[in-house]
């Protein structure tokens, strides 16, 4: 059972002890299996959510026929509640990111990110959206969408298989069901001091400017041997 | 408000637009469509200049997915630019593999043996019905026949990418065929499931046009829409199943007579009008076609090698010179031209797409009509942005 009850300021407090659970998780089942449901806000709000994952109708290349193929009769999406693709940015709750990004593609895909209302996710579909893939040599391909926004699911694979998508939306629902609404995890559409718009890149004249987002990509750290520092 | 710009507003000779009358002026709307559309087909985008819902210019924007595809040839090996050309094309992987691999083979010389000439129309075929399978779900979706038509494609696709996954390893990727040959032999139960399939791919097609050929709103909003006269198709390079749809005979199968094609008794459908019912029809028939292929193939499929024992893998350098390969893809003739100066790498690497060049005569196809005719006459001309942008 979570905190929701305590206020904030008290699960801060160096002396504050864990909150008491009230039941414990066999009690639970005990009374489930009596056929009484006990739970939280938080427990029902994230299960009825993670349910109705509403992706966008938005595919960018390859991975595209996969996705479409995952929300076929075969692999058929809709049994895991995100059959519902719509074509609006207003209207969904999850990007795949399907495809390569290109820099002339990037400005487009970060707009529609912003456009999504919260509470909304990403999901990094295949090497290309990931790292830039096999085309990651190139002068017009962007070397990862996780440098411009944030991106909650990545999955590997030049394309990843139907299956590989259904495993990656599996894993953002267990995410989803483990956000809690307060505290300081909470997601960015409960707290005020997160900016939720990532900033739109334009084309310079060279690259794209700017050429990251830094408050969610930061390039990684040189590795210095220590005989050499 | 400034006086517009009318000197776009001329209606071209032959086209069905209206003169627009001049106190409508001010009404002309400029609408864009894409790079975000669910119609697009990927990430293209048209910028549509309306007069009421009547079409009367079209822009074609691209380079939404310009991956360099020719630089990177020009800087891998000849081998190493074979899974790129996997995703040039990302429907019709196989096809574009053989494309590739016949430049290179005419480039260095080297033979295929009867049996690899066999897989690979085995494999040929097997793609077009694929592609053109998805092709007539696509088409359908655009007309707003939501979901059904493009479900049963798919699942006929899954069928023929599971054969595609026993063999080669990967489902969309295939990356199968070589120079002077191909990469696995099949197995006999390989082969069996070509032929079930095969042996069920009829019925299918008797299903499916069922459902859709005869189909009065279908054909309402497919027949006269979007015709392409044969002498446009000819000057703009046009080729595949849109030139044929226009009436002209050009299928290189027949004209170049590549592979093994020769052997094998099939016709090639024509279309009569060059409209987007045409164009639906003539892939249709195209099917059926390749099912008559796929069973000469698996009837007569001959025993032996499947790589000429002369072609090298690793160290592979042609000999200096330049080589053209081209093959009937689904789409319309793709072709690789390759310039050779004695390196591991090609000096020059192109690819002639056949959805670019298709795309050109897009706005000659839209003028006069709506936009929701503009949808379903893209989707009729089967573009792929991988291949488009390159």
């Amino acid at each position: 059972m979570s905190d929701a009850a305590l206020p904030p300021d008290s699960a801060a407090a160096p002396a504050a002890t864990p909150a008491s659970e009230p039941i414990t998780p066999a009690q639970r089942d005990d009374l489930r299996r009596q056929g009484i449901l006990l739970t939280s806000i938080e427990e029902l709000y994230n299960w009825g959510r993670s349910h109705s994952v509403w992706p966008l109708n938005f595919g960018l290349a390859c991975c595209a026929i996969e996705m479409i193929a995952a929300s076929m009769a075969r692999f058929d999406i809709a049994r895991f509640g995100s059959e519902v693709f719509r074509p609006s940015p207003r209207q969904a709750d999850l990007l795949i990111v399907s495809g390569t990004v290109t820099k002339k593609m990037a400005p487009q895909v970060i707009r529609l990110w912003n456009q999504m209302p919260e509470p909304k996710y990403c999901i990094a579909m295949g090497a290309c959206a990931i790292s830039g893939g096999p085309f990651k040599q190139g002068y017009n391909v962007l070397k990862g969408i996780d440098r411009f926004i944030p991106v909650d699911i990545f999955i590997p694979g030049c394309p990843p298989r139907p299956e590989a998508l259904l495993h990656g939306l599996v894993q953002l629902q267990a995410k989803i069901r483990g956000q809690p609404l307060t505290g300081p995890d909470a997601p960015r559409h409960l707290r005020s001091d997160v900016e939720c718009n990532c900033p739109i890149p334009e084309f310079g004249a060279h690259d794209l400017v700017p050429t990251q987002n830094p408050t969610v990509w930061q390039p990684p750290q040189p590795i210095v041997r220590p005989d050499k520092a | 408000m400034s006086a517009p710009d009318s000197s776009f507003l001329a209606p071209p000779a032959g086209s069905q637009v209206r003169a627009v009358h001049d106190e409508f002026h001010g009404d002309l709307l400029e609408v864009s469509m894409g790079p975000h559309h669910p119609s697009t087909h990927g990430v293209f985008r048209m910028i549509v200049t309306l007069d009421g819902e009547t079409i009367v210019k079209l822009k074609p924007v691209f380079g939404y997915l310009h991956r360099n595809h020719e630089k990177l040839g020009e800087n891998t090996s000849y081998l190493a630019s074979m899974p790129y050309t996997d995703r040039l094309d990302y429907l019709n992987s196989m096809t574009n593999n053989w494309a590739y691999a016949l430049a290179v083979e005419r480039l260095a010389g080297l033979a295929v043996p009867a049996r690899a000439e066999y897989l690979r129309v085995i494999l040929a075929e097997l793609t077009r019905l694929l592609n053109h399978s998805c092709l007539a779900g696509f088409l359908l979706q655009d007309c707003g026949c939501s979901g059904t038509p493009l479900m049963y494609a798919f699942r006929e696709r899954e069928k023929i990418l599971d054969l595609f996954e026993s063999l080669s390893g990967s489902r969309m990727m295939c990356n199968f065929q070589r120079f002077g040959g191909c990469r696995v032999d099949p197995s006999a139960d390989w082969l069996a499931g070509v032929q079930q399939l095969t042996d069920g791919y009829g019925a299918f097609l008797d299903e499916f046009e069922a459902l859709l050929t005869g189909n009065e709103i279908f054909m309402a909003r497919t027949q006269g829409v979007g015709r392409l006269a044969a002498p446009l198709a000819i000057s703009a390079g046009v080729t595949g199943p849109v030139l044929r749809a226009s009436g002209v005979a050009h299928d290189l199968r027949k004209v170049d007579g590549y592979g093994a094609y020769p052997q094998f008794d099939f016709r090639v459908p024509l279309g009569d009008h060059g409209d987007t019912y045409d164009r639906y029809m003539v892939r249709i028939l195209e099917m059926r076609e390749s099912i008559q292929i796929l069973r000469q193939a698996l009837a007569r499929l001959p025993d032996g090698p499947i790589m000429d024992p002369k072609a090298k893998l690793r160290g592979f350098r042609p000999k200096a010179g330049e080589a053209y390969g081209r093959i009937e893809g689904p789409k319309g003739e793709i072709g690789f031209y390759l310039i050779s100066d004695g390196s591991p790498n090609p000096y020059r690497y192109r690819v002639r797409p056949p959805s670019f060049i298709n795309l050109t005569i897009l706005e000659d196809l839209c003028l006069g009509h709506t936009v929701a005719d503009a949808v379903i006459i893209l989707g009729s001309v089967d573009i792929v942005l991988g291949e488009v942008d390159r």
